[in-house]
């Protein structure tokens, strides 16, 4: 069952227009969205935020209404606590099976931290990755 | 020192006789060997019998840049194909582009045009000119260049970029005048500075010719007192046949020679003639044109004419500074930019919508141009490699179409201004 590993990200994209992030950032404090986890590309002219959040469903439904450019995205979330390397470990995995890592950044909470991967293949990372008997947080350890 | 004295100091009375001539037998001319502006006549009710006068242009036709798009590539031609010599081509509205045709008497015309400026300023033999003008389909380059070895200068070929280099010719080959667009003026004086090279102790660089962009007084005192360069406004579009027309040492106005041109002030909307030293739309009808002539031509650039003698001697009417547009032409380093062509460009491009912002900002010399689309929520993508892609299709379609480069912003949908009735698409926040 690979689908319980999978983990909602909502990505937003953020324009240049000053304040824009800050804006952002407000709506989903005022709809309550607890973030998780974050992480901002940026480029010359516009930027996009991804998060894990308590509940991405109801965030992505939230900002959509508010008019936000807004997406969900699967991405695998690697516990680091007990296994030193295991990040290491988890990329070579999925280089070796031809996964590409498109993007990944890293969260550090009271479980410990963890490294959310966005890969090109989420199904098949999972499964690699689980075959090789490395550890992943399901979608309700968040 | 004048170039042709017999054609720059006629007496204006003359001039207007040899002008009424010329005029009378170009409509003959065009009567009879061009359908689209026979049509065009006929269309008005005119007929070249009807040209009893100089005053009597004003019963002719005009026409216009769309006349160019509509008859694109060579319909508008006078002469026959083998006859041409030499095509340039300028961009357009939709990414269709205005072509010109030039017979060897066009070029020779345009390069005496160009000989009498260049003595009126004061550069001829031993002069080393710097044509740093894009050669190529623009007309700027090879116009300069021409008129420049005419008068027996030595010319260097400079073109556009690698300003470090251009600095580095300026000082081995002792230039004494450049020609080039005021912002590229003032972007050299600064590479210069950064360089530590002073114009004025390490070169012979003593003269400018600018244009090809509108600029200012302010500007010209900033170029002449930073650099210690005397510089002279040029003007002309390739439909005239390209730069043409300059100041000379007494920098009060550009002269337009008489028995090359005609020139018409009207006001854009009554489209009635006015008075000299009243502001308006320029009208232009080049004599001398062969392959492709223009008559009564609405260039569309606001000025106004000055009709008494110069102190220079020159007898011909001279114009004032353009003061803007009667149409929302942008002219962006040199470059014509319609709003509409970005507005096309756009169009075909799937990932953004059709509202949009034009942006222009003067970054040190340079102007800039920022357009600001709305992305489509579907297209929007986590990974920033999609999200570049997108910018990129737009920033090279823009570059494909327009001829210029630009900054894209992507926006949110419904972010941009929504305009009912004439849409205000443009922010120029360049200071000339």
């Amino acid at each position: 069952m690979p689908q319980r590993h999978v983990i909602k990200q909502i990505s937003v994209f953020v324009n240049n227009e000053p304040g824009r992030l800050a804006k952002i950032a407000r709506m989903l404090s005022e709809e309550g969205i607890d973030i998780r986890a974050f992480n901002i590309a940026e480029a010359s002219g516009f930027g996009v935020l991804r998060a894990i959040v308590r509940d991405p469903d109801r965030a992505f439904e939230r900002l959509k209404e508010r008019g936000v450019i807004v997406k969900e995205t699967d991405v695998i979330a690697i516990p680091m606590q007990d296994r030193p390397g295991g990040l290491f470990e988890a990329a070579a995995v999925l280089g070796e099976e031809g996964i590409n890592i498109e993007y990944g950044y890293a969260y550090s909470g009271q479980e410990g931290a963890i490294f959310f991967i966005r890969v090109d293949d989420t199904e098949a990372a999972i499964s690699a990755l689980l075959d090789r008997g490395l550890e992943l947080m399901k979608e309700g350890d968040l | 020192m004048y170039w042709n004295a017999r054609m720059e100091c006629m007496p204006p009375e003359e001039l207007r006789n040899l002008q009424y001539r010329e005029l009378k037998s170009l409509v003959y001319k065009l009567y009879s060997f061009n359908n689209f502006y026979r049509d065009r006549m006929d269309e008005h009710g005119v007929h070249p019998d009807d040209i009893q006068s100089l005053e009597d242009i004003r019963r002719l036709p005009f026409m216009y840049k769309q006349d160019l798009r509509d008859n694109y590539p060579c319909k508008m031609f006078t002469s026959p194909r083998e006859e041409v010599v030499r095509y340039h081509v300028s961009s357009g509205t939709t990414g269709k582009p205005t072509l010109v045709g030039y017979t060897e008497s066009d070029i020779e015309f345009w390069t005496d045009s160009l000989a009498r400026a260049l003595t009126s300023i004061g550069i001829g033999r031993g002069d080393v000119v710097q044509v740093s003008y894009g050669y190529g389909l623009f007309t700027g380059g090879l116009g300069l260049h021409y008129g420049a070895e005419r008068v027996g200068a030595t010319v260097l070929p400079a073109s556009v970029g690698n300003t470090e280099r251009q600095l580095e010719l300026m000082m081995d080959l002792d230039v004494t005048a450049i020609a080039c667009t005021p912002s590229y003026m003032i972007h050299m004086g600064e590479v210069a500075k950064r360089l530590g090279i002073d114009f004025r102790r390490d070169t012979k660089l003593r003269k400018a010719i600018l244009g090809a962009e509108p600029w200012s007084e302010g500007m010209r005192r900033h170029i002449q007192e930073d650099l210690g360069i005397e510089a002279y406004d040029i003007y002309g579009t390739s439909e005239i046949s390209g730069p043409m027309f300059t100041e000379c040492e007494e920098r009060n106005g550009i002269h337009i020679w008489g028995d090359v041109a005609i020139v018409e002030i009207i006001d854009p909307e009554t489209e009635e003639p006015l008075p000299p030293g009243q502001e308006g739309e320029l009208v232009i009808t080049v004599i001398k044109k062969e392959a492709m002539p223009m008559v009564r031509y609405r260039i569309r650039d606001l000025t106004y004419m000055e009709d008494e003698v110069c102190p220079c001697g020159r007898s011909s009417v001279r114009m004032g500074r353009i003061s803007g547009r009667s149409d929302d032409m942008l002219i962006i380093r040199g470059i014509n930019v319609f709003p509409s062509q970005v507005e096309h460009t756009l169009m075909n491009i799937p990932e953004v919508g059709e509202q949009f912002m034009i942006i222009l900002d003067r970054k040190g010399a340079l102007d800039t141009m920022t357009v600001q689309a709305e992305l489509r929520p579907e297209h929007f993508s986590d990974k920033m490699a999609d999200m570049m892609a997108i910018k990129k299709r737009i920033d090279s379609d823009m570059r494909k179409y327009l001829n210029i480069s630009v900054n894209v912003e992507l926006m949110d949908p419904g972010s941009l201004p929504r305009f009912e009735g004439k849409a205000k698409r443009v922010v120029d926040r360049r200071e000339f």
